[in-house]
């Protein structure tokens, strides 16, 4: 598969029933691609799809050998009451610190069940984008940021490229367009 | 009141047995707390009293008997994928119903049935301290091998499924591993004994911490001192183990929790 390093070939994905499909595409080192498309038509089905966390009803992911997968699921589990820090959190998800964002940087050493929403949301899709994974799924990770965060984790997007690739679900377009380098419609 | 018992050799093997068990059983239940799973150790605890008590009329030694009845609950937990409190509730059900109605029944199992509900540490032996080394050991080995990966699991549980990782053998492993630690501690520090000393402490540490690492060290404290102070006062005021034990972790929980506020 060269730089290829996810091909999903005709995939109808769902969990009782089909929710998603015949959909395909193919994901390659560098390449930052957004899934749009309106409320229910399975965008984040078929993240899960691709992440083995749905069902397949027919098609094929085929997956580069020894692929690492880095997945921010749409409702990341907050540790509410559990004593982690901001650090605690992303050690914990073998994530980056060098490269880490300065705004990021300083909640660091706050517990993480002392954050907000929107500090939380940042924190929690760091934790996977500055991990080591060759395939970074993102499910709305602009959800609760505001307009500077949204500009952070456009930035952190565009770093390791050349190691790694993101699938990500959104429903902001502006995000989208000024994020990815493709653009795919699911649903149509 | 007899502060001469305190320095009596008898009573050694018993405070190392509760002292191993008072080192291990926090830090435990600081992982069973992350995993919403602290109802466990009071299933577990009930499954071990009851197949300890089952092993005797059979002629099994209690100690011996009440591991294989809370590994047998961990491994139906495990294996049936079964998840949160309810099966532990379940657990806590079929050992107490079983544990009174063998001890109603039997002569020797009203004895354990008294030892197990107040913990009679004091009568601990070399059996008890074989099983609290065993454990002991086992924890240190594996508990921070594995302790990344549950965490990990608790948080990012997209990671594992996602890179299909053999997951389920670091649950099951800290599922026996954590039965065999709370038969260990019904054993000795008795039921109710055993579930406060994995239940208190996490509770106190992890309102307190400012950080994981310091939660483990503030619940092995808690579980320390409170072991310590109730030992001493159980042993020269007379009185049963595993209440006093209870007692004092219920007023370091209090002491923690007015420190907290101010």
């Amino acid at each position: 598969m060269d730089r290829s390093l996810l091909r999903v070939r005709a995939v109808v994905a769902g969990y009782a029933a089909p929710v998603v499909g015949p959909f395909s595409l193919e994901v390659s080192c560098g390449d930052v691609i957004g899934l749009a498309g309106p409320n229910g038509t399975g965008k984040s089905t078929l993240l899960k799809a691709i992440a083995s966390g749905a069902r397949i009803f027919s098609g094929e992911v085929e997956k580069k050998p020894g692929l690492t997968i880095g997945w921010q699921q749409q409702q990341p589990v907050f540790p509410l009451g559990m004593p982690f820090t901001g650090r605690d959190y992303l050690r914990c998800a073998q994530a980056n610190f060098d490269a880490i964002p300065s705004r990021l940087a300083r909640w660091l050493d706050k517990r993480v069940d002392a954050l907000s929403g929107g500090q939380f949301q940042l924190l929690s899709v760091w934790a996977v984008l500055g991990g080591f994974c060759d395939l970074v799924l993102l499910d709305e990770p602009t959800n609760n940021l505001d307009p500077e965060g949204a500009a952070i984790l456009t930035d952190a997007l565009q770093q390791d490229l050349g190691h790694r690739a993101v699938l990500l679900v959104s429903h902001e377009r502006d995000f989208l367009e000024g994020a990815c380098s493709r653009v795919l419609e699911v649903g149509q | 009141m007899n502060l001469d018992l305190l320095f009596d050799p008898l009573f050694r093997i018993p405070f190392l047995v509760g002292l191993l068990l008072a080192a291990t059983l926090p830090p435990l239940g600081v992982v069973l707390r992350l995993r919403n799973e602290w109802l466990a150790a009071l299933g577990l605890a009930h499954l071990a009293g009851a197949s300890g008590l089952l092993g005797l009329a059979v002629g099994m030694p209690a100690v011996l008997g009440a591991p294989l009845g809370a590994v047998a609950g961990a491994l139906v937990k495990s294996l049936g994928h079964f998840s949160g409190n309810t099966v532990y509730a379940v657990m806590i059900l079929v050992g107490w119903a079983t544990t009174l109605l063998i001890a109603s029944n039997t002569s020797l199992g009203s004895v354990m049935g008294h030892a197990l509900v107040e913990g009679q540490l004091y009568f601990a032996g070399g059996i008890h301290l074989a099983v609290a080394v065993v454990v002991a050991v086992l924890m240190a080995v594996a508990l921070p091998w594995l302790m990344p990966r549950l965490v990990r699991a608790q948080l990012f549980p997209g990671y594992e499924v996602s890179n299909r990782l053999p997951a389920w053998q670091w649950h099951v492993s800290f599922d026996v591993l954590a039965a065999l630690a709370m038969a260990a501690g019904a054993g000795s520090l008795g039921l109710m004994g055993a579930f406060a000393l994995v239940f208190v402490p996490p509770w106190v540490s992890f309102r307190l911490a400012s950080n994981w690492r310091a939660g483990l060290w503030i619940s092995l404290g808690i579980g320390l001192v409170a072991y310590l102070g109730a030992f001493v006062c159980a042993l020269i005021l007379d009185q049963p183990f595993g209440p006093v034990l209870v007692a004092f972790l219920v007023v370091v929980a209090a002491v923690a929790q007015l420190f907290r506020r101010r």
